[in-house]
């Protein structure tokens, strides 16, 4: 009976709200906007029978801010929204990176830019995702593929925000927001769940900001005894802003080392490699399934494809594209969009011989595996 | 002699705050209010946007939360959702609340959380240099007005009664123990309450209106200052230029967290 419940047909939207709340999501803050709206209208419903909060805000910012005083409350916190809505998060994001408030952003991307294309997918906002906010940032992006990574990446999201004090963001779009698929949920014993590090000092000694030897400092929630000061000025271990060059330097290093310090952790790729491949494919997110058909269409034909599919886009697996890099010809990088990723893969593989193919479409329809494996033919033929 | 030690930071002393500034006389009264009511320093947590006033955040020993600008309160209901047994003030100024923070303080208090305001409102943006806020008075000339201000004024204490506050105030700096008074009535009730204070800014507003040092601009408010009641009897054209303090509203309306609470209550009982 159990396992039979876990069989499911659902939609991305769906499996993303279900993923945050077996994560531990308890708060929720948004604002309707289309493709995402179906992740608040869940939560609308499943929330307050867990004895959790959701709110509808007056507006992306808002529902940032509430999102940010949430986390610090003591709650697991999450919002959701689409590329307009993104663009307005943004302000209160940076807050959140600068005050290292654990806290997942999901963005069911749309076409853009502006109000754009509503109802139509797109891959836009992937450099949003990793500059979207001002000033130099740690920021963590996941970019899953179907209904059941968007399950084990939305818990993921969760882990990394708590593990690592940085916010997670979300790539879904609009096909993977809306899709159905059959899916077999995890039972909780299959999957992890991270809690954010408590001091173990007393409030008298505690440093919300302390240098610790793994870079992270311990948090503790408002309310439980231990008062301090969160600002989003640039501040010193005891949290409090400062203006001395040295301490800036210190702090603003150890917040953005955080990333660097443990991208082997937290980059997690799908890698597929034939022996001697010439051709190498990097795609990602709904565009990747369609890679995936036209990899299986090429090996039919005996071409052998190496393909990478990052599951976390920011920090972005430059080693594995540059190892990648050394043995193909060609990358090619198809995506909904004029090529945003395509510029980091041409960085990561600077140096090697391989030549990156652009494939984009911006038209608010999906790239179908035809116009993929028409490239692999026609680079095949070279 | 009162003890403020016990709710200030010493060590981050001195204040950010100009000579003659009024948000000293404003912050000691909110600290007196606390003690009155008797809340212990670990049950407050203390939210603040950007601006002059949003600094208090830093100088008081609570949970404080210096957010972005005009945003003190998108954060604030979230701490007040997952906590509501805590005490949530917000200090913000009149730009920060009533410019771009509108839409949050307008949202906040149709809510009705059970958050209290107090809003240091000097007429102007003081920190970046003496800008247009939206309770420039017509007239008045600031950096962003070098002709006078052309714009009308917000009346940000009945913005908040038409929005659904449980209890609106409005007091001054000149008159720091009826403030205290309202501040202990905004913080006891439950609700969304606001304590409008009056409080002047001698460096980027009186210089460039020749209103003098600050205790002259005290006196002003002062001899601005008539009562509600008082007030209610005198032709509304003869109160333009006046400031009308006390008791704007005070009344029992459902408030948020309680609500959500009760329904959260209901969908247990139903999965029973």
């Amino acid at each position: 009976m159990e396992n039979k419940k876990r069989i499911r047909v659902m939609t991305g939207n769906e499996a993303c709200a279900e993923g945050a709340i077996a994560a531990g999501l308890r708060f929720y803050a948004g604002y309707p906007i289309t493709p995402s709206t179906e992740i608040a209208e869940i939560l609308a419903g499943l929330l307050p029978r867990i004895g959790g909060k959701f709110i509808q805000m007056e507006d992306e910012i808002s529902s940032m801010g509430a999102v940010i005083g949430a986390s610090l409350a003591g709650s697991k916190a999450m919002t959701a929204t689409s590329g307009p809505g993104f663009s307005l998060k943004q302000e209160n994001l940076g807050y959140a990176s600068m005050a290292e408030i654990p806290c997942v952003i999901v963005n069911v991307m749309r076409g853009g830019p502006s109000t754009g294309l509503p109802t139509l997918p797109a891959q836009g906002d992937v450099m949003q995702a990793r500059w979207g906010t001002h000033g130099d940032h740690p920021i963590i992006a996941l970019i899953p593929n179907s209904v059941r990574e968007i399950y084990d990446l939305t818990i993921r999201a969760f882990n990394l925000t708590e593990k690592y004090r940085v916010p997670v963001i979300i790539l879904m779009d609009e096909i993977l927001g809306h899709v159905n698929e059959k899916v077999i949920l995890p039972s909780p014993d299959e999957y992890e769940v991270w809690n954010r590090v408590k001091p173990d000092v007393p409030p008298e000694e505690y440093l919300p900001y302390q240098e610790t030897e793994s870079g992270i400092p311990p948090f503790v929630s408002f309310g439980e005894g231990y008062r301090y000061h969160v600002t989003g000025l640039v501040h010193d271990q005891t949290g409090f802003p400062t203006n001395d060059s040295k301490e800036i330097v210190r702090f603003l290093e150890r917040l953005n080392n955080k990333i660097d310090r443990y991208k082997d952790d937290i980059i997690e790729i799908d890698e597929e490699k034939d022996a001697g491949a010439k051709i190498g494919i990097f795609s990602y997110g709904s565009t990747s399934r369609s890679a995936k058909r036209s990899v299986i269409w090429a090996r039919e034909k005996g071409i052998k494809i190496h393909s990478i599919r990052p599951k976390v886009i920011w920090p972005f697996p430059e080693k594995q594209i540059a190892a990648m890099a050394e043995s193909v010809d060609f990358i090619i990088v198809p995506e909904l969009n004029f090529g945003q990723i395509a510029h980091e893969v041409e960085w990561a593989a600077r140096g090697s011989k391989a030549e990156i193919i652009k494939l984009n479409r911006i038209d608010g329809e999906p790239i179908n595996p035809q116009q993929i494996f028409d490239v692999i033919i026609e680079l095949d033929g070279r | 002699m009162f003890d403020y030690n016990k709710y200030l930071r010493l060590n981050k002393l001195p204040l950010i705050w100009c000579p003659g500034c009024g948000h000293g006389i404003v912050m000691k009264s909110i600290l007196r209010a606390i003690d009155k009511i008797g809340l212990s320093n670990d049950e407050i947590t203390m939210v603040s946007g950007i601006g002059c006033s949003s600094r208090l955040t830093g100088y008081v020993d609570f949970n404080t939360l210096h957010t972005t600008h005009g945003r003190a309160l998108a954060f604030a209901t979230g701490v007040k959702m997952v906590k509501p047994e805590m005490t949530v003030i917000v200090i913000t100024g009149d730009g920060d609340a009533t410019a771009i923070g509108g839409n949050h303080y307008i949202h906040a208090a149709r809510r009705n959380i059970d958050i209290s305001v107090i809003l240091f409102n000097n007429n102007i943006y003081g920190m970046t240099g003496g800008q247009l806020s939206p309770t420039t008075p017509a007239g008045f000339n600031a950096s962003t007005a070098p002709y006078g201000n052309v714009e009308n004024s917000f009346n940000i204490s009945g913005l908040a009664e038409a929005a659904g506050a449980s209890f609106v105030a409005r007091g001054t700096a000149f008159d720091a123990l009826k403030l205290d008074k309202m501040i202990e009535k905004a913080i006891r009730k439950k609700g969304f309450s606001l304590v409008e204070a009056m409080s002047p800014c001698p460096t980027a507003f009186g210089r460039r209106n020749r209103l003098g040092n600050g205790s002259k601009m005290l006196k002003q408010l002062k001899d601005d200052s008539i009562p509600i009641a008082k007030a209610a009897k005198i032709p509304t054209e003869d109160l333009t230029d006046k400031i009308l303090t006390g008791i704007v509203v005070d009344r029992d309306l459902p408030e948020y967290t309680e609500n959500y609470q009760k329904l959260i209550d209901s969908l247990q009982d139903k999965s029973k």
